[in-house]
């Protein structure tokens, strides 16, 4: 399990950063945020780049600040930070939730929530509550800041809206102050990837939801927004009966794989199945 | 910590001493094989075949040849004439085909993950780089994987040279043995009358690699007198004879070491490609060379356990008498035999009929090749296989005469007062109590209230049914008495050897043949030998795992460390005691016929006169004052050859909740109460049990090793082999009764496979009993959640089964003082 030879740089800022890559010419760059996907892929010699950007240095990526409407999140902040933040458990308890259930203590210690976002796997738990909270995505490049939003970011099998050059440097998620929220995670052992995983925040009142918004995870090559389930439950009231009966909408536009972990049949029933109790569960 | 047994005067047997060991194994501190470095040492990288079944068309070597720090490529034709023949221990029949095994593949690969050729560079990630340049053409041929379409006329040949693809059949019958009936008999008497029943079920055994936390690694130094080895083995003394034998070479030029070893349960007895091909490269160097695998490579080309296809008959009375067992299985060798390959199903041959008193018996095994890795031992290797069968059997069973299936095994079971008791295979169980640890179990679960909340769920078509599994068990372990294995045409025996050497401080260094790889061999043979001695457990070393240390040994596996291994120490220790015995006398200047000894001091009987071991060690060293005509020693040794095997015996009791929204199972409780005879130390004891269980309950759940058609594993990484880990486990109830074994002196049995045999179908039977509802009598291992879901997708939920009436009252059967102890509640009975 070793890797390939490559160069090894590691900026101190942003800018410095972005100076390395554009200078890496023709060379095979990929850019190491928590490593938690990426070293395993060097190690089992999938991917031989000539040259590893390391951001673990750019202090100016970790942390969590106040930006009005929304929080932003530094890309760097690790897993186990978005678990335990204020700032994010108040205004987007969600967030919190889904990055309590990535992998196992280890993982969440090095793992970062940019890197879990720039890599989107589809089997990962932090992409579906990002697009579900409506996160916008601050991309850096050599001609400055851009803000992508969320139904943009995520445009294919590990493939994102961040282009050659560009690094992924903020996620500002608006607040979403005392709403419910739950993630649902279903995988064969606590250790592994999702088969399927669902995110819901509902803002609920007297009783009646009154907002609602729900991602899923591992139903696509993307992370997917089950829009039908959130048009079913507005107005809805919030309970056991009539979320389920909202939820049977949620394979509606999903596109499931069938793997070695689970056929697309039961993918789309478990998309149902768990859609109910995420939103049961967010709505307390 | 200091209590002293007061019949026997032990202080430290019985005591739950934490592992001395571990500080140094926890932290990673120690000589691990992977952290040995020597001057000027190399390092080795495998290329590896990704077809199953080709011949080598071409090896192009000339890029990796000239890659930086390479010292050399050898293919397999280049090692062909020096690497000899991988050895196979155990010829199960006179005529076993047994297919050569190269170390290194030369012309023809036979599974993927097979080695073709072995790079050696300065550094380790140069050598993986150099790997990565070796280009290999191979001409794909058919590959077989499925064993019933292997054995079928006209499927192409995994070894071409044998004329097919059947290793071995092996057979035991009760009624040609003369310890049983005809089998054959009993199922047709069965089938004609309208009082008995003939079940029949087809299980399998699903593929499973070891997973044993430390891949292997091999350092080799060729550059002493003695060709140095050492290894992440389980079995230095046996590699170390294999390795001369393969190579041609003398033994007493070869020293094997296994420095601290992390884990093995199985996976690590043989003597391996990959460490023929690290002497190999490191005597054509002429320097020191380490190979280490991959994780990927481990899963890969480490040998897998189990992989058995089990068809079972089994007549019985319909008052639950059984009445006849007839057991034929396919057993899937793999590419090639290592070890034990082809007798690992064999172990199990004596096991089907496990506690019961079955009268006729046949067990039939065909053993198959199929272009997958090998299979060898597996904790527990056979014994799990054939405790999974009968145990469901005896579910199913219960199920169809719909009498309480704990009843229906204690109307079957040996009882206590008939032991001991030879089985219908001929082996002498020396001792056992079913119902001590049954009650036991019963009591600590809430059987009974368990069923009654099962009956609720189903009564209600809970979302969330509720199974409770049932494992009363035993296994044959310790091996093994040197002559049985003989007469099963094993290739060795099943001794052990200790030495016992009395230092001049009266410390005590204790050598042991049982090669630990974190039993706690350290913190328990010390116990003992603080009792055997009367020396403080602080003073004793115990030495292992290196044969200039311990000179011969069979090492570890098949729970044999202590019930063999201390047996040998316990017996040494008495020599001690009888040579020091004349050297106390005359330094008391008594009659040796006068000199007791107890706890530590020799004294003079019916006086206050009396002198330490230590001392007495001291003055033998010393050697001043000492008799005429002995010599000046007290230091001994001593070989121990068991003359029966252990019998370990418990009842695991498992409920699962099924989430049948989802199909997900969870373990909601889980007891076992296991009877290993007189315990040591408890704690060592425990974590056995619950590490066994781990993997057991892994088996039921969540484990198999999966190839694709070409014969690709592909779960070949830690993301695919879904291992659990403690965040997937229940909390255990464990608990012991000690029942003593009459077999050796210190009453003991063994303890290390004890829970991975009798957690799978514990698991699996509350599995089914929980899916009765649907009509669903069985399911393929392992549970998944899809897979269980979708097993009950479109049957109809009977709420009523289970809850049928007994027909004869057969639950009565069960003994004493009437009614049993779980109350006759029928399977699911509504109360």
């Amino acid at each position: 399990m070793i890797p390939a030879a490559f160069d090894y740089e590691s900026p101190a800022s942003v800018d410095e950063a972005l100076a390395v890559i554009a200078g890496a010419g023709d060379r095979e760059v990929k850019v190491l945020a928590g490593g938690q996907s990426l070293i395993p892929v060097l190690r089992l010699r999938m991917n031989a780049p000539d040259l590893v950007v390391d951001l673990g240095r750019i202090a100016e990526l970790r942390g969590v600040r106040d930006d009005g409407d929304a929080i932003a999140i530094g890309a760097m902040t690790t897993h186990d930070d978005v678990t335990r933040e204020p700032l994010i458990r108040q205004h987007a308890l969600l967030l919190s939730l889904a990055a309590q259930t990535v992998a196992d203590p280890q993982v969440r210690h090095r793992g970062t929530f940019g890197g879990s976002l720039a890599h989107a796997d589809p089997a990962a738990d932090m992409p579906a509550p990002a697009l579900a909270l409506g996160a916008e995505f601050v991309i850096a490049g050599p001609s400055g800041r851009r803000t992508v939003g969320a139904s943009d970011f995520f445009t294919d099998l590990f493939t994102t809206a961040i282009g050659e050059g560009e690094l992924l440097v903020e996620v500002r998620v608006p607040k979403h102050t005392g709403w419910g929220a739950h993630y649902e995670k279903f995988n064969h052992v606590a250790h592994t990837w999702s088969i399927v995983g669902v995110a819901a925040a509902v803002r609920v009142e007297g009783g009646t939801i009154a907002e609602a918004k729900v991602g899923l995870t591992n139903m696509g090559l993307v992370p997917i927004r089950a829009t039908a389930v959130e048009q079913a439950l507005v107005g809805q009231p919030a309970t056991a009966d009539a979320i389920r009966a909202a939820a049977q909408n949620a394979d509606q536009g999903t596109n499931p794989m069938s793997d070695a972990s689970a056929d697309e049949d039961y993918r789309r029933h478990l998309a149902k199945v768990l859609t109910g109790r995420a939103v049961l569960a967010a709505v307390g | 910590m200091t209590a002293v047994d007061e019949t026997t005067g032990a202080k430290e047997f019985g005591q739950s001493r934490r592992r001395k060991e571990d500080a140094r194994l926890i932290t990673g501190r120690t000589k691990w094989t992977d952290n040995i470095v020597l001057p000027g040492m190399a390092h080795l990288a495998m290329v590896r075949s990704p077809v199953a079944s080709g011949t080598i068309a071409s090896i192009d070597v000339a890029d990796a040849k000239t890659s930086p720090g390479v010292l050399g490529v050898w293919t397999g034709a280049d090692l062909d004439a020096e690497q000899g023949d991988l050895p196979c221990a155990w010829a199960v029949t006179p005529d076993m085909k047994h297919p050569r095994r190269p170390a290194v593949a030369a012309g023809r690969v036979k599974f993927a993950g097979e080695i073709v050729a072995v790079i050696a560079a300065r550094s380790a990630a140069e050598a993986r780089d150099a790997a990565d340049k070796v280009i290999v053409d191979y001409d794909d041929l058919p590959v077989v994987l499925d064993m019933n379409e292997a054995i079928k006329e006209g499927t192409p040949l995994v070894h071409e040279e044998l004329g097919t693809n059947v290793n071995a059949t092996w057979i035991f019958d009760s009624g040609e043995a003369g310890t049983g009936g005809n089998v054959d008999e009993a199922i047709a008497a069965a089938h004609a009358d309208p009082d008995s029943l003939v079940i029949e079920r087809t299980f399998r055994q699903q593929r499973l690699v070891p997973a044993f936390m430390e891949p292997r690694s091999t350092v080799v130094d060729p550059t002493g007198e003695q060709l140095t080895v050492w290894s992440a083995t389980q079995v230095p003394h046996i590699a170390r004879f294999l390795l001369a034998v393969v190579l041609g070479i003398s033994e007493s030029k070869v020293r094997f070491i296994a420095p601290d070893v992390g884990g093995g349960f199985g996976g690590k007895i043989h003597l391996s490609p990959e460490e023929v091909a690290t002497v190999l490269i490191a005597r054509k160097l002429g320097k020191p060379v380490k190979y280490t695998e991959t994780r990927s490579e481990s899963i890969q080309s480490a040998h897998h356990g189990r992989d058995q296809i089990q068809k079972i008959t089994l007549s019985a009375k319909k008052d639950g008498t059984v009445t006849g067992l007839k057991v034929d299985l396919l057993a899937d060798m793999g590419a090639y035999l290592g070890l034990v390959t082809p007798g690992v199903p064999i172990l199990g041959a004596f096991m089907y009929n496990a506690i019961y008193k079955i009268p006729a018996y046949q067990f039939k095994c065909v053993n198959v090749f199929t272009n997958k890795v090998l299979t060898d031992a597996y904790r527990g290797a056979g014994r799990p296989e054939a405790t999974y069968a009968i145990e469901r059997m005896m579910d199913t069973l219960a199920n169809e005469l719909g009498v309480d299936p704990l009843a229906l095994r204690e109307k079957n079971w040996i009882k206590h007062e008939e032991f001991p008791f030879t089985s219908v295979c001929g082996l002498t169980y020396d001792s056992g109590n079913y119902e001590a640890a049954t009650s036991r179990a019963v009591e600590l679960f809430d059987y009974e209230g368990l069923r009654r909340e099962q009956a609720e769920r189903r009564a209600r078509k809970d979302p969330i049914q509720l199974g409770i599994g049932i494992s009363t068990f035993t296994e044959m372990c310790g091996l093994a008495p040197s002559r049985v294995l003989g007469s099963l045409n094993y290739g060795a025996g099943g001794w052990e050897y200790s030495a016992i050497r009395m230092l001049p401080t009266g410390k005590v260094e204790v050598l042991t043949g049982a090669s630990a790889h974190g039993q706690g061999h350290e913190t328990a043979f010390s116990q003992i030998v603080a009792d055997q001695l009367g020396v403080p457990f602080e003073d004793v070393e115990i030495l292992h795992g290196d044969t200039q240390i311990t000179h011969k040994g069979l090492d570890t596996y098949g729970s044999r460390s202590l019930v063999v291994g201390g047996i040998a120490i316990v017996k040494a220790a008495e020599k001690v005691i009888e040579k020091a015995k004349p050297i106390a006398a005359h330094l008391l200047e008594a009659n040796v016929a006068d000199i007791e000894f107890d706890s530590g001091k020799f004294s003079v009987a019916g006086t206050d006169k009396g002198v330490t071991i230590q001392e007495v060690a001291l003055a033998t060293f010393a050697a001043h004052n000492y008799p005429e005509g002995i010599e000046p020693s007290i230091d001994a040794d001593a070989t121990f050859d068991p003359e029966n095997f252990s019998y370990p015996h418990g009842t695991h009791l498992c409920a699962t909740e099924i989430d049948t929204e989802t199909g997900k199972v969870t373990i909601r409780k889980y007891v076992c109460v296991d009877d290993i005879g007189t315990v040591v130390n408890p704690l060592i004891a425990e974590g056995q049990v619950h590490g066994g269980l781990a993997q057991g309950i892994a088996q039921a759940l969540w484990e198999e090793a999966r190839h694709d058609e070409s014969g690709t594993l592909t779960t070949a990484t830690f993301v695919d082999y879904t291992l659990p880990t403690a965040a997937d486990m229940p909390f255990f109830t464990t608990d012991m009764t000690e029942t003593a074994s009459t077999s050796n002196p210190l009453g003991v049995k063994g303890v290390g496979e004890a829970g991975t045999i009798a957690s799978t179908p514990a698991v699996i039977n509350a599995v089914v009993d929980a899916l009765r509802p649907w009509g669903i009598d069985d399911i393929q291992m392992p549970t998944t959640a899809q897979r269980v879901w979708k097993a009950i997708q479109g049957k109809e939920f009977d709420a009523s089964v289970g809850a049928k009436d007994t027909r004869d009252g057969s639950h009565e059967a069960a003994p004493g003082n009437g009614a049993p102890l779980w109350s006759g509640n029928e399977s699911g009975g509504a109360q």
